[in-house]
């Protein structure tokens, strides 16, 4: 048993790995030493953007509402693309299934957040309930933010 | 029946009642779970788990024969989006079959048609003198093209007594800001949403092919109606809102978070043509018992509304999604809760941060067609817990109910498909 884990720890450590290798950061010469690492700093200023703004819909569990708001764990959206993850708190979403499910509701556009903001929500969302990912920074949210077509 | 009838003619003429008739009519009784499906109910009244039916059980008809229709939030493994289900011992029933390939939320019946609604139409189904759909695949489309913009999508349906459909189109927003839920928002003058949404249409119960232009905006200022019903005392249709969610996430500077959780109430309207219940200008506060103005349109949580809108007859709980009304008709249960009203709580969500509450039945009693006194939880515990209640993380969610023929209580669940059936059982 214990080795099975181990086996699947690894190959899921691999993938991620994999997945890191095929995107290679916009500006790589810019931030050379970006291992996106999570620090208990990050996912403090993270929750507390999360209390303020999403865990009325997403709930304090990040399990979402039956029908209505989607669970943000580990779901495509969240542990996936990372500049797709930035668009939806820019631009909110509407009317797209997720994860097979069609969600009932909207949400709202965040847009009025500022890099660093999103950079830890984000980090926090994909840190906590059950999640486990890199952390985005808030260059990657400015990038986002320059190219996002309404 | 040949064997009864004489039997039948035997019995003191005391005892020859309804219940004896019913006695009859029916192979075996209707047996509570010994746990009452894990219910609490008050003294005298049992529950059971009718069928786990593994689907998202919205609204619920049943017919005199006692034959039960269920319609699914979406078409189950097999296509189905309306379940068929029939008695087979102690009051227990198991679904014998199923069509409809559209999911929804609403299910009427008479003794001649049932009626199905999908998100956007409404459809009818001749029935037979026993209860049985006769052309489960040839439905006759009597309404089409509502409005449903993937927000308070349920067209929730009812019948009045003199051939009419009453149409819930719920809004497809919030509050009608200008960005739907988003912070500091404000609302859109003359709001648009009303002019297709945000009301109860009537239609005739028999034509078809409907839409907007043959209909009658029968009442407006509704943000979505899930639960509603006709009262036959008083004839008159009774609606239960949901009210606004987001007070404090859209409004923080004018209300705090447990203002939020406690703003507006859910509440019962009892409508005649051509009301208006206010939304989006106004909501309705339980704790000042006074119609506000909604902060999209000037409110600040101390400016009392304006304007021609309709008092609730009654109000409950913020947030806890009544999505079910049923005047009880019925003689089983004690005299108090004939003509009342049960409200199944779906449960809430927009109470977060605070403790989630609701997933329970109410009873709301009423006195010469209106509600009078207090309501009381009838049924509770669907949750299973109060710490699965308070963490919005329940076991089961009320959504529909029903009377049966013998005025047995039926409740459907969305979360796993489970069906109740709460009974009296004399003491
Ligand atoms: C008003 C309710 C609401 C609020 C507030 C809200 N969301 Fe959402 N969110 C939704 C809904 C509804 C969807 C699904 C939309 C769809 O299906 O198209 C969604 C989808 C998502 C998704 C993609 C799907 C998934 O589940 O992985 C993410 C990620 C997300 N939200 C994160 C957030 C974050 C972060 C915040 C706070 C900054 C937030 N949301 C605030 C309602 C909300």
């Amino acid at each position: 048993m214990k080795a099975l884990l181990i086996v699947v720890g690894f190959l899921a450590w691999g993938s991620s790995q994999a997945v890191a290798q095929k995107k290679p950061a916009p500006k790589p010469a810019a931030k050379p030493s970006a291992t996106a690492a999570v620090s208990g700093a990050m996912l403090t200023a993270g929750k507390a953007v999360y209390v303020q703004n999403c865990l009325t819909c997403h709930q304090a569990d990040g399990g979402g509402v039956d029908g209505l708001n989607p669970p943000l764990t580990k779901t495509n959206y969240v542990l996936g693309d990372k500049a797709r993850l930035i668009k939806v708190v820019l631009n909110g979403l509407q009317g797209e299934d997720i994860e097979g499910e069609p969600y009932n509701n909207v949400m709202p556009s965040f847009d009025i957040l500022t890099d660093q903001q999103i950079a830890d929500v984000l980090t926090y969302v994909r840190n906590s309930f059950g999640n486990k990912a890199s952390a985005i920074k808030a260059p990657e949210v400015k990038a986002t933010r320059a190219t996002n077509k309404k | 029946m040949k064997n009864a009838l004489p039997r039948f003619l035997l019995l003191p003429a005391a005892v020859v009642g309804s219940l004896s008739l019913f006695a009859l009519k029916t192979e075996t009784a209707v047996v509570p779970d010994a746990d009452n499906a894990g219910l609490k109910l008050p003294a005298g009244f049992g529950a059971l788990k009718v069928a786990e039916t593994g689907g998202r059980a919205r609204h619920i008809t049943v017919t005199p024969q006692g034959t039960i229709y269920v319609k699914l939030n979406r078409p189950n493994t097999a296509g189905k989006g309306i379940l068929v289900l029939r008695e087979t011992s102690a009051g227990k029933a198991e679904v014998v079959s199923g069509f409809g390939n559209y999911g929804g939320t609403g299910i009427f019946s008479t003794h001649e048609y049932l009626y199905a609604s999908s998100d956007q139409e409404v459809f009818r189904y001749k029935l037979n003198g026993k209860g049985e759909v006769v052309s489960p695949e040839q439905p006759e489309k009597i309404i089409t093209g509502l409005v449903n913009r993937k927000q308070h999508e349920s067209k929730s349906i009812t019948l009045d007594k003199a051939g009419n459909i009453y149409v819930n189109v719920g809004a497809y927003s919030n509050s009608c800001q200008v960005k739907d839920r988003q912070k500091g928002s404000l609302g859109i003058q003359n709001c648009p949403v009303l002019d297709s949404a945000g009301g109860i249409w009537q239609f005739k119960a028999d034509k078809l092919n409907q839409t907007y232009g043959n209909g009658i905006r029968y009442a407006t200022g509704l943000r979505n109606v899930v639960g509603l019903d006709w009262n036959a005392q008083t004839n008159q249709l009774f609606v239960m809102q949901h009210g606004r969610d987001q007070l404090y996430d859209n409004f923080p500077n004018l209300y705090t978070s447990k203002q939020s959780a406690e703003l507006p109430a859910e509440c019962m309207y009892a409508l005649k043509q051509g009301d208006n219940a206010g939304w989006p200008y106004i909501y309705y506060d339980n704790q000042q018992h006074k119609k506000m103005m909604a902060p999209e349109y000037g409110g600040d949580g101390k400016k009392e509304a304006t304007g021609n809108y309709l008092e609730p007859a009654a109000a409950y709980p913020a947030h806890t999604a009544p999505d079910a009304l049923l005047f009880y008709t019925g003689t089983m249960f004690p005299e108090k809760y004939r003509n009342g009203a049960f409200i199944a709580f779906h449960g809430s969500w927009n109470r977060a941060p605070e403790p989630q509450k609701g997933y329970y039945v109410v009873f709301q009693p009423f006195k010469n067609g209106k509600p009078s006194g207090d309501w009381e939880v009838f049924a509770d515990n669907f949750a299973g817990s109060e710490a699965n209640a308070a963490a919005g993380r329940p076991e089961h969610k009320p959504c529909g109910l029903a009377q049966g023929p013998d005025g047995s209580l039926y409740v459907t669940d969305d979360r796993k498909g489970t069906i109740y059936r709460i009974v009296y059982a004399k003491k």
